[in-house]
Parts: C-alpha cells; structure tokens; sequence
C-alpha cells in the first residue's frame, strides 16, 4: 500500500486545479482520474466564459491543458477509479480498482453526474435514442427530429448543438421557467429549429416494438392536456446529482446529498472538497477551479499544521 | 494512441473480421469529436492486453464506418458491442469501468 501526503479524487477542473497546486506546494500528489475523466467539460463543446480565452476553448482541449499543466509540476494522474474510502482513521484508505492508497490530506472532486428522469422506459432505451450525451450522440440524428428536456445552460446548449444535425428540436421543460441564462436563452429562442413545450412534462417514452425511440407521451402540468410527440430521439438535461455514494455515512452530505462544508473544509479534519460535488449554487468551470485551488491550499496549511 | 493489439474495424473488413472471426470480438463504436469514447480508449487497449489472443478487441470509427454503425443501430456512443459466432451478444452503451467488460468477456468464453 502506497502513502502519500495528498490524495485528489476526481480530474474535472476543481480536481485538477486542486492538483496544480499541490503540486506546486512540493506535496505530489496523485489525482485518481475517475470513470468520467475530465469531468463535464468533456461532454462539451465550445466553452465561451473561461477567462482568457476571448474566442472561447473547447472543452475537451482545456481539460487536456489542465492536466498536462498538473503533471508538469509533479502531479501524478491514475487511470482508474474510487471503489471505496475509509476516513474513519487516519492516515485515510481510498481503495481503486487496481490497488489501495493511503493519504495524510484526500481531497474530493468527484463532480456530479447527469440526472435521469427516472422513467423505466428511459433507462431501457438509453443507446436506443435516449441520451445524456449531446456531443456524442447527435451525429446519429442527422435530418431527424428530437427532444430536449430541461430548462438550465446545458438544455438551451444541447437543444442549440443538435440544431445543426436535426430537422427539428423540441425542448420540453416542466414549467415556463427557464434556469438558463439570458444569453443562452436568446440563442435558442432565435433558432427557427428550436420548438417549445413548456409546461410539459414527459410521462412515457415509447418505442412501438421498435426497439429504439419514436415517440413521446407528454402532459400539459397546466391544463392536463395529453399528447404524442413522434421523435427518434430525447436529450435529457435536467441537471446534475453529486456524486457523493462513497463518502454516504462517513461525511455529513445535506438534503440532496452535496458534501456538506465550511469553505472547502467538510466535517472530517484532512479531508477537502471541492467543485460541483459540494456546489449546488454557481456550478460553474471556473468557480469549480477556484474551489479546487482553495482545497489545495487549505490541505496544505492541514499538513503544515499537523505534520510541521 | 491506441494499442498495437487493438485491431481497427471498417465497413470493408467488418465480415470477415468480426462476423467470421473464430473469438468473441469487442467493437467500439467511436469518434475523435466523443470525449467518453477518447477516455474509453485505455479501457479498450487494457482488455486487448489482458486477453490476448482470445478474444479479438478493436475500434471502428463510425463517422468512417457509417454504414456498420446504422446496421447495428448505434445511436449512442461509445457503445461496445460483443459478437460471437457473427451475432451481438452483448451491448454496453456509455463509459463503463474494466470490470464490466470483463464480466461479459468472461462469461461469453465459458459458454463456449
């Protein structure tokens, strides 16, 4: 079993940019990049508020600079993922799938992942026309039509991405509010692609012994009004779940289960956490890379504290 | 960079390489332009190694290779699909960890 003095979990923005500075500091740490390595960023395309990028980056290509950044300081990245942690004693035990670790300071960054809605029809054709994945999935849906469901940032971006390929979007969000931006908004309501039901939820997707997507049942949350939207595809983005499974029992999590903290600190001394899995505010890139920097810092002046 | 081991599938040698093949065969459906797929990468290259000459791993680029990708229905991807004697026996859709695969690895060559 192998120690060390920082342990990040997670390699989206708040786990990399927690891992530039730790390494800066002389700690070496070791990022377990995770399953869903990068992060959200990687599902993405054209990022247009990164500071410093005035023509805007793709998403994929930052995370790349991220990480070739942390390990030109001394960061080491693992390819692989976080079965299990103990951090009931010190020094912390965070278990992989090829081997276990040791860590005087851990530091989780473990994001949050994509919210289904849950329907048992959802599930079954996942891969058969329901996706999570606008950027990988809407090269199959050339000249077809479509649905997004969700009314935030990435619906208004998918919706807008899925325009090119299909012949028809429809976004579909439960009530007439939209979360998304102003900005973000003004594009897809200027897109004579986009169609809207608002008001709308999705009771059922139905695939008539096809075995892929044809069409939608939905209800008016108004009127109660039912109908059938034919689409041989649904893009769901209603949002984000922290991905807090692992640390269930072992660090107080709040209602929805985002780690609970003060700053970056969480309720057990040495351990840190930073980015979406302890933001359910601003859940932004930059405000995730910020948090992460504030989590190495903070894990550093532990370590100085109780180590000298 | 994929891995020496890890064969590259097309609509040209789709028959012969992967229906005909005397293994099971791993297809990963991909695309430069799919970050999942491009992390789904080392997990492809580890099973190659892992199981050598028995089972033959490869990757086909669907935006080369439409033509395969529409006959077996990809509409997500990454999608890994197993075949066995010229049939699907298998479907994992999204970025899955090792262990999955070689579950259904495994148990496909003890039917055997």
């Amino acid at each position: 079993m192998s120690h060390h003095r920082v342990l990040i979990i997670g390699s989206g923005p708040a786990g990399l940019t927690a891992a530039v500075y730790a390494a800066r500091a002389n700690l070496a740490p070791i990022v377990i990049e995770g399953l869903e390595a990068g992060g959200q960023l990687m599902m993405t395309t054209v990022i247009e508020n990164w500071p410093g990028y005035r023509d805007g980056i793709m998403g994929p290509e930052l995370m790349g600079h991220m990480r070739a950044q942390a390990e030109r300081f001394g960061a080491t990245i693992r390819q692989s993922h976080v079965t299990a942690v103990n951090l009931s004693a010190r020094p912390f035990t965070v278990t992989t799938d090829t081997e276990s670790l040791t860590a005087d300071a851990l530091i989780i960054a473990t994001g949050a992942s994509a919210k289904l809605l849950g329907l048992p029809s959802e599930r079954a054709l996942m891969g058969h026309g329901v996706s999570t994945c606008a950027t990988c999935d809407g090269f199959f849906f050339r000249g077809k039509e479509i649905a997004v469901v969700g009314g935030g940032d990435s619906a208004m971006e998918e919706a807008n991405f899925l325009s090119r390929f299909a012949s028809k979007v429809t976004l579909i969000h439960r009530s007439a509010q939209l979360r998304a931006s102003k900005i973000m908004q003004d594009k897809a309501r200027n897109n004579p692609k986009i169609d809207w039901r608002l008001n709308t939820v999705i009771e059922e997707i139905l695939e008539d012994g096809t075995g892929a997507v044809t069409r939608l049942a939905l209800r008016d949350t108004v009127t109660g009004h039912t109908s059938h939207l034919p689409v041989s595809g649904v893009f769901v983005a209603i949002g984000h779940q922290p991905n807090t499974g692992l640390f269930a029992g072992q660090l107080a999590l709040d209602a929805n289960g985002y780690i609970q903290t003060t700053g970056t600190t969480t309720t057990v001394p040495g351990v840190f956490a930073c980015g979406d899995v302890q933001d359910h505010v601003y859940r932004q890139a930059i405000t995730a890379a910020g948090s992460g920097c504030a989590a190495a810092l903070d894990a550093e002046r532990f370590l100085e504290q109780a180590h000298g | 960079m994929a891995a020496e081991n890890v064969k590259t599938f097309t609509d040209a040698n789709f028959e012969a390489a992967v229906l005909q093949s005397p293994t099971p065969v791993v297809v990963d459906f991909w695309a430069s332009w799919c970050g999942p797929c491009v992390r789904l990468a080392p997990t492809i290259d580890a099973l190659a190694t892992h199981y050598g000459e028995r089972v033959s791993v490869g990757k086909l680029n669907v935006d080369e290779n439409m033509q395969t990708a529409a006959r077996f229905g990809i509409m997500s991807i990454p999608a890994v699909l197993v075949f066995d004697k010229g049939q699907v026996v298998e479907q994992l859709v999204g970025l899955r960890p090792k262990e999955d695969f070689v579950r259904v690895l495994d148990g496909q060559l003890g039917r055997r």
